[in-house]
């Protein structure tokens, strides 16, 4: 058999084998042959040896005992082997071979061979596998071909020095000089590896960037020749001449003009030239056309050619070609932060894009959408990405959902039609959100309030249809904090739906047993019927049941709040109304607030309770704390000073936290005497605004002939009781009771406790100093008609 | 810089591959792996760009095989459809009516032409006819040495 056809024959056999056992088998006789042969020594078969071993390779079968048959073939000074070695040593040895070190002699030898083909073997092989070492080694070689040679070997070793480059960057200073000169040689290969030298060189040193900054006027006359250059059928690509090394150029000037007026002024005409007489109709053309653009972009070019620029892009939108559609968004991208308006102009365009039934294109175009959403297009843009968000295909779903949230958080017009868009991706994606979309959900729903209504509503419809985590989790806590809204039936945004307490039982009965809910959603749900027991009137032993049941739940978390509601329900039955009342705004920047946890925990309201008695503690002076804590007999109750009349007393989540739980008009009551004596006495009221919260009235007046001046009054009370007191209307009280002093005095008592007060007066009188001291006992929750002991 | 470029059959057979950057045999497995996945799950009338980890891959599907490329950042995608498409060219300039079975049975050859128009990832050569012609000498100074040495190549 001739050796010629071995190599084929083998291929052939190979082919034919019905099993991978069978080709197995094969392949293993094969290169036992091999292995034979390779041992034998020189005798003319060797090539052909490793040739066959390169395709067994190729099928992925290993290969590494052909290794130093490729170092020896190399060696050889038969072309024909040495041919075959250097396709070898490419494919079968790589830089972390240590072989590969053992070629770099013959790679020397092979580099001032008589023969080019020879010389360009080796040159081919050390661009492609030569390791650091190798580099080093034969720089200098290089560095010699690159100036005295022939320009197929010129274009070759060009190519080599970038890849020396990028191995040992410390090299770059050996080929910059002859770089510059290989800038005016005419054959297009060795112009294109000139290019791309340069383009390397001024990646990795900006000095050099400075210099070759100079060839600018050079590399824009090589240019011009291209594009006006008459039909050249050497290097004519569909109309365009050397299309390959027009990219490279305009690739080069990017670079050179990047933040440079001078190199962007000299290239200016230029591009204006390249960008209107390119013929753009097949793929070269609209490859230059591309990188004409990028460069445009990149530079620091005049206005005019940008919008010429932006447009070549909009064209491309419009162009059948969908490879040249993706290509336009991916610039478009690049572009929208810079030069915006002229990006919207393209908007519906990118918008029908999203139709495409590529998916490539169609996140092109989602990304492209998201970045040109704007305050001004924020309704029509979010009706199509809603759409989108119905038909996406699920890769790109989470990341539709939360570009629509950012756009949505930015941008909506108003509350509603924010919580409705938020509704609205709910439904259609819930399980592709974030986590942290409930606690944001949430927190945008207690914000707006006077959406409550409306939005619980929704949310109890969606509840019942749908089954999406996020969703529900939403859902059940709006139905825990609002149900009373819910049961009301009416709501004037929404159709009329009668809306039963067991009904609403049912749906989250239905939540906390459904195989579907997660951990965290049945806690949601389990907290949410909890509420509801404060709310609703008819069903509070249906809500018992329920919550003793999952007393004995495995999880651990239902358990301990299923045992703690349940104590809620037996031990401390008086304090779960207030532990159950609506909870206050919340503001986005408390921490604690985004850690995924349910808001729905009792613990939170109390915190932003007790910070105005902590504001209002900080300020007062120690010294007076000693004095009254005297006074109180060693409690360590703390009194609070009257604030002087200028200070701002209250924080707002105070005065919130009122307003939420307001709604009831307080009713006169009538004006109780607590203080007699010398002529002042002291009067209070009580404005009972919840089943907590006190509001006391302190009134006193002058029944002296003189006036009462300096008059101030502190108060204290235990300490499950917060305190806050309100500036006095004055410290003067007018003489025979013309004119009174009122301070009101607000007191939160959460754990209905009972109300005591403390009060001390201290007034000047005819220039003497009185002091005095009211114990008021206790303040009953109903009638607010206190019983005094005056000390 | 093109980091490989890959020939595959519509059945995921690998015909030729050609890598730019040193890795190591493991690494060069599972990226053909991958690529094959990836590109044959496309669908007949979609964009030939994909991205996969921070590379462009650029594909074309000539007859039965795949060309498959991956690019830089930088690089332009469209010029690589181009240099795909050069390639085809060359090779059906110099086998006459290129075919799959050209390339399996001739595969060392098809890795010389590509040598001669692909070099550490770049073009070296822009000239349709100045590789013919250097592919053309190289073959004829193998014949000749063989000759000489009156034995026949592969």
């Amino acid at each position: 058999m001739t050796p010629s056809v071995r190599l084929q024959e083998m291929i052939r056999v190979i082919r034919s084998a019905r099993t991978q056992g069978e080709e197995r088998g094969i392949i293993q006789r094969e290169c036992a042959d091999i292995r034979a042969q390779f041992r034998q020594g020189d005798n003319g078969e060797r090539s052909h040896s490793l040739a066959k071993l390169l395709y067994v390779h190729m099928l992925g079968y290993p290969a590494h005992f052909g290794q130093m048959e490729c170092v020896r073939l190399i060696a050889s000074p038969r072309y024909s082997e040495k041919r075959i070695g250097y396709l070898g040593a490419m494919m079968l040895l790589d830089e972390k071979q240590d072989a590969s070190l053992l070629i770099t002699n013959s790679i020397k030898n092979d580099l001032s061979h008589s023969s080019q083909y020879v010389q360009s073997l080796a040159l081919c092989t050390l661009a492609c596998m030569g390791s650091a070492e190798m580099c080093r080694d034969l720089a200098p070689e290089i560095e010699r071909l690159l100036r005295a040679s022939n320009s197929y070997i010129k274009k070759k070793a060009t190519l080599c020095a970038v890849h020396i480059i990028k191995k040992v960057p410390e090299l770059a200073e050996l080929f910059t000089p002859s770089a510059r000169t290989l800038l005016s040689e005419k054959n297009h290969g060795v112009l294109h590896g000139a290019v791309v030298l340069i383009t390397e060189l001024c990646k990795r040193n900006p000095d050099t960037l400075d210099q070759f900054r100079k060839a600018v006027p050079e590399l824009v006359q090589i240019m011009k020749g291209l594009v006006t250059s008459s039909y050249s059928p050497e290097h004519n690509v569909a109309g365009i001449s050397d299309p390959f090394l027009q990219v490279r150029i305009l690739r080069l000037l990017r670079i050179l003009g990047h933040n440079n007026d001078t190199a962007s002024d000299a290239m200016n005409d230029l591009l204006a030239q390249v960008a209107t007489n390119t013929d753009s109709s097949k793929t070269a053309g609209s490859a230059v056309l591309y990188e004409t653009v990028l460069t445009i972009m990149d530079i620091n070019s005049e206005s005019g050619l940008r919008v010429l620029a932006v447009n070549i892009l909009g064209r491309f939108l419009l162009n059948n070609d969908r490879n040249i559609r993706y290509i336009s968004m991916t610039s478009l991208q690049k572009i929208v932060q810079t030069d915006h308006n002229a990006v919207q102009r393209h908007r519906g365009t990118i918008v029908d894009c999203l139709k495409d039934q590529d998916t490539s294109v169609k996140r092109r175009a989602l990304e492209l959408s998201l970045a040109l959403v704007s305050a001004v297009n924020i309704r029509s843009m979010m009706k199509e990405l809603l759409i989108f968000l119905s038909f996406c295909p699920p890769e790109l779903r989470s990341q539709t959902a939360s570009g629509i949230f950012n756009a949505a958080e930015r941008y909506s017009p108003s509350k509603r039609w924010h919580i409705d868009t938020i509704l609205h991706v709910l439904t259609t994606a819930g399980g592709d959100v974030r986590d942290e979309t409930v606690p944001n959900l949430i927190q945008l729903i207690t914000t707006a309030s006077e959406l409550h209504c409306y939005t619980v509503h929704k949310l109890y419809r969606a509840l019942v249809k749908d089954i999406a985590q996020s969703l529900v989790q939403v859902a059940c806590w709006c139905i825990g904090e609002y149900g009373d809204l819910l049961l009301k039936g009416e709501c004037e945004e929404i159709e009329p739906m009668q809306v039963t307490e067991d009904d609403v039982l049912d749906a989250l009965e239905t939540v906390l047993q459904s195989h579907m809910s997660s951990p965290a959603t049945r806690g949601f749900a389990l907290t949410a019927t909890m509420k509801l027991s404060t709310r609703i009137t008819d069903n509070v032993d249906r809500i018992r049941s329920i919550v003793s049941i999952y007393g004995s739940c495995i999880d651990l978390e239902l358990q301990q709040r299923a045992v703690e509601y349940n104590a809620l329900f037996k031990k401390y039955d008086h304090m779960r109304a207030a532990v159950l009342e609506r909870m206050p705004v919340m503001d986005k920047n408390l921490p604690g607030h985004t850690n995924g946890d349910t808001p729905g925990e009792i613990k939170e309201p109390d915190t932003s309770k007790p910070k105005p008695v902590e504001a209002g503690l900080l300020s007062e002076p120690a010294s007076q704390v000693c004095d009254l804590l005297d006074l109180l007999g060693g409690t360590d109750t703390p009194l609070q000073p009257s604030p002087a009349p200028t200070s701002t007393p209250t924080t707002t989540s105070s005065a919130d936290l009122l307003d939420l739980l307001g709604g009831l008009e307080p009713t006169p009551v009538p004006t109780v005497s607590v203080y007699e004596k010398n002529g002042l006495s002291l009067k209070i009221q009580c404005d009972k605004q919840t089943e907590t919260e006190v509001t006391v009235s302190l009134i006193a007046s002058n029944s002296t002939q003189n006036d009462i001046t300096n008059f101030t009054l502190q108060a204290a009370v235990p300490k499950s009781v917060q305190l806050q007191m309100k500036a006095p209307s004055g410290n003067v009280i007018p003489a025979h009771g013309l004119g009174q002093v009122t301070q009101t005095v607000l007191l939160n008592n959460p754990n209905k406790a009972s109300l005591k007060m403390r009060i001390r007066v201290s007034y000047s009188n005819q220039g003497a100093m009185h002091q005095d001291t009211v114990l008021i006992d206790s303040f009953p929750s109903t009638a607010c008609q206190p019983s005094i002991s005056p000390l | 810089m093109m980091h490989f470029l890959l020939l595959f059959s519509r059945q995921g057979k690998l015909r030729l591959q050609k890598w730019f950057l040193p890795l190591p045999e493991r690494e060069r497995k599972k990226i053909v792996k991958d690529m094959t996945t990836m590109v044959l799950s496309r669908k007949p009338r979609t964009c030939n760009f994909l991205h996969w980890k921070d590379l462009k891959i650029v594909y074309k599907r000539y007859a039965s095989l795949y060309f498959c490329c991956a690019l830089e950042n930088k690089d332009n995608e469209l010029l690589a459809l181009e240099i795909l498409h050069r390639y085809v060219e060359l090779l059906d300039k110099y086998f006459g009516n290129v075919c799959e079975l050209d390339i399996i049975f001739n595969f060392e050859k098809a890795y010389f032409i590509l040598d001669e128009f692909l070099m550490g990832g770049e073009i070296q050569e822009t000239s349709k006819q100045s590789i013919a012609k250097s592919v053309e000498a190289s073959d004829m100074l193998q014949e000749t040495m063989e000759e000489y040495m009156s034995k026949p190549a592969f």
